[in-house]
């Protein structure tokens, strides 16, 4: 391997990084328009044809530009917003863009799947549109909501792959940059392992969590 | 106290217009234990969701305890919805709650603070029997204790009015028993107005006082539970209140008509109400030169009086025959004779009309 060992684990600090950073808010927005998605839809809570309309086709489009694009189409807002278009903290602004309307519609199947009747009891009991969403849709589809979220948090370490390419590091850079560029096989199954232990221990937690919070033993 | 005045209700499905609703008229009173029956799509799940305003009617009024909902600002009807309990036939209860948070939840709703709301949920869940398990989640109860929990829930703020929308449809018979025992607690010991709707006779059988029939958007016939099970006009009441009252004549009962001869003739007799507990069969037989057998009989108990249909072979002359008839007749209850139909469909039969004697 031609790379130390101080490369790799400043690597994997870097994916977590990414990671965490944009996961927190990604999620935050992901979870304001998928539950605008759910609610604003046509015989939905807060039925809104107009916030739909407008929602919807933004998020089709943030999900269907392919995120290596998505990262350098974007540099002049990430400039804007965080002063700089390289480097670790550039690359969370496209990875938050690009994994929010990811999430936002994982959340919107998580929030449809909750039983129509539920929401009709709600209402029989008064309950208003907020607390619809928070007493009831939102506690029906916990367990379901921490799946896509785990889903997200894989897709995510995808993503961030692909941040070396605005010198965002991380493992994805580290095996392009040394193991491929280099023909160095060894630090590309270094970081493949790496990436497979990382996704296999996320994936556990979620699974575990949700079973938890289902009551399944 | 429910009022419906003119209330339509309308979908718009695609181009066309479906009318779910077709100017209903119909009070259902305080303390009534009152039965929508219909097939499915006759309207009545409408029907009974205009009443909270699940569903708004698109023309005409609901008058709920003298207030007319629509009218009300969005905060006065949430108020007004505490009056109003609701049951599901899929109970709809919250799987991430227990037994206990889901009976407190309407409470929470209407900002009672968690500290003041153990003693309400506490009461209901005793008046359900549900007090043991409390801390439970819903995926570890039966259907029936499920819909117990949707009782309670509906309870728990002490409304006027119930209504239950096919709340034993997914339950099995001993189960809907048990339900529709603790509805009529329900009725009997707080007071409350219970509207339900179903596609079950046995329900309305059961537990109703009133019962209206729906098809097609319209309620074609009303009235109270007795009557119409005894008198029903529409087709299709009789062949609900025959799917509880089998009236129709068995099989066996046609082959003894075969060999009918002038001494035997075979009537149909319809008790209802007090007449049924009188030994009338053993009285003709005494009374008259007639013997009695019984072909096939059916006793049900319509709130609390039995209601019956007996089908009887008379044996004797024309004459004692004569008479039996009109001594049962003088009886108060209905009697028609079963006769063979003259028709080339040679294996159908009917009964004679009404109260007729065939000589």
């Amino acid at each position: 391997m031609k790379v130390s060992t101080q490369i790799i684990i400043d690597a994997v600090l870097d994916t977590l990084y990414m990671v965490s950073i944009s996961l927190f808010f990604g999620a935050i927005l992901g979870f304001i328009l998928g539950v605008i998605l759910v609610v604003t839809r046509k015989g939905h809570i807060l039925e809104n044809k107009l916030i739909f309309a407008i929602v919807n086709p933004i998020v089709n489009t943030l999900r269907s530009i392919p995120f290596i694009i998505l990262l350098v189409a974007i540099i002049p807002f990430t400039r804007l917003l965080v002063g700089t278009a390289i480097g670790t903290t550039a690359a969370i602004v496209p990875l938050v863009l690009h994994i929010g309307p990811y999430i936002s519609r994982l959340i919107e199947n998580s929030l449809l799947e909750v039983d129509g009747g539920i929401i009709e009891a709600a209402k029989a009991m008064g309950a208003s549109p907020f607390q619809i969403i928070q007493k009831f849709l939102l506690p029906e589809a916990f367990p379901s909501l921490i799946l896509s979220v785990t889903t997200a948090t894989i897709g995510l370490i995808g993503a961030t792959a692909m941040a070396g390419a605005v010198g965002g590091g991380g493992l994805g850079d580290v095996a392009i940059t040394y193991g491929y560029q280099r023909f160095d096989n060894t630090t590309i199954m270094v970081t493949v392992v790496i990436l497979v232990v990382l996704v296999q221990v996320i994936q556990s937690i979620g699974n575990s969590f949700e079973r938890k919070i289902r009551r399944v033993s | 106290m429910i009022e419906f005045i003119e209330t339509t209700k309308e979908f718009q499905v695609g181009t066309s217009t479906v009318t779910a609703l077709n100017h209903i008229n119909l009070t259902i009173q305080k303390g009534d234990i009152f039965g929508v029956i219909g097939f499915s799509g006759a309207g009545k799940s409408t029907l009974i969701r205009t009443v909270n305003l699940l569903e708004e009617p698109s023309s005409g009024q609901v008058i709920v305890n003298g207030k007319e909902l629509t009218t009300l600002t969005k905060s006065q009807f949430r108020e007004e919805k505490k009056n109003i309990g609701m049951i599901f036939q899929h109970f709809n209860l919250l799987h991430s709650k227990n037994v206990f948070e889901n009976v407190a939840m309407p409470l929470i709703i209407s900002g009672v603070k968690k500290t003041n709301l153990r003693d309400q949920v506490n009461e209901v869940l005793a008046f359900v029997g549900l007090t043991d398990k409390a801390n439970r989640y819903i995926d570890e109860l039966s259907g029936g204790q499920k819909q117990r929990v949707g009782i309670a829930r509906a309870l728990v703020t002490k409304p006027t009015i119930l209504l239950c929308d096919e709340a034993t449809s997914a339950l099995d018979p001993q189960t809907t028993k048990s339900i529709l025992t603790l509805l009529k607690k329900i009725n009997r010991e707080y007071g409350i107005t219970i509207l339900l709707i179903t596609h079950e006779m046995e329900v309305i059988r059961d537990i109703c006082n009133r019962v209206a029939v729906m098809e097609n958007g319209r309620i074609i016939e009303t009235g109270n539970v007795l009557e119409i099970f005894s008198t029903p006009r529409e087709e299709t009441t009789k062949s609900f209140v025959q799917s509880v009252v089998r009236d129709e004549i068995p099989p066996s009962v046609y082959e003894q008509l075969k060999s009918m001869n002038d001494t035997k003739k075979i009537y149909s007799l319809k008790f209802i109400g007090v007449d049924v507990g009188q030994p009338i069969v053993s009285q003709v037989a005494k009374k008259f030169a007639v013997d009695v057998n019984v072909l096939f009989g059916n006793i049900t108990e319509l709130q609390g009086i039995p209601f019956g249909h007996l089908i009887v072979e008379l044996v004797g002359s024309d004459k004692d025959i004569q008479k039996a008839f009109l001594f049962i007749q003088a009886k108060n209850i209905q009697i028609e004779e079963v006769v063979a139909r003259e028709s080339e469909h040679t294996n159908h039969y009917r009964r004679g009309s009404r109260y007729a004697v065939h000589g």
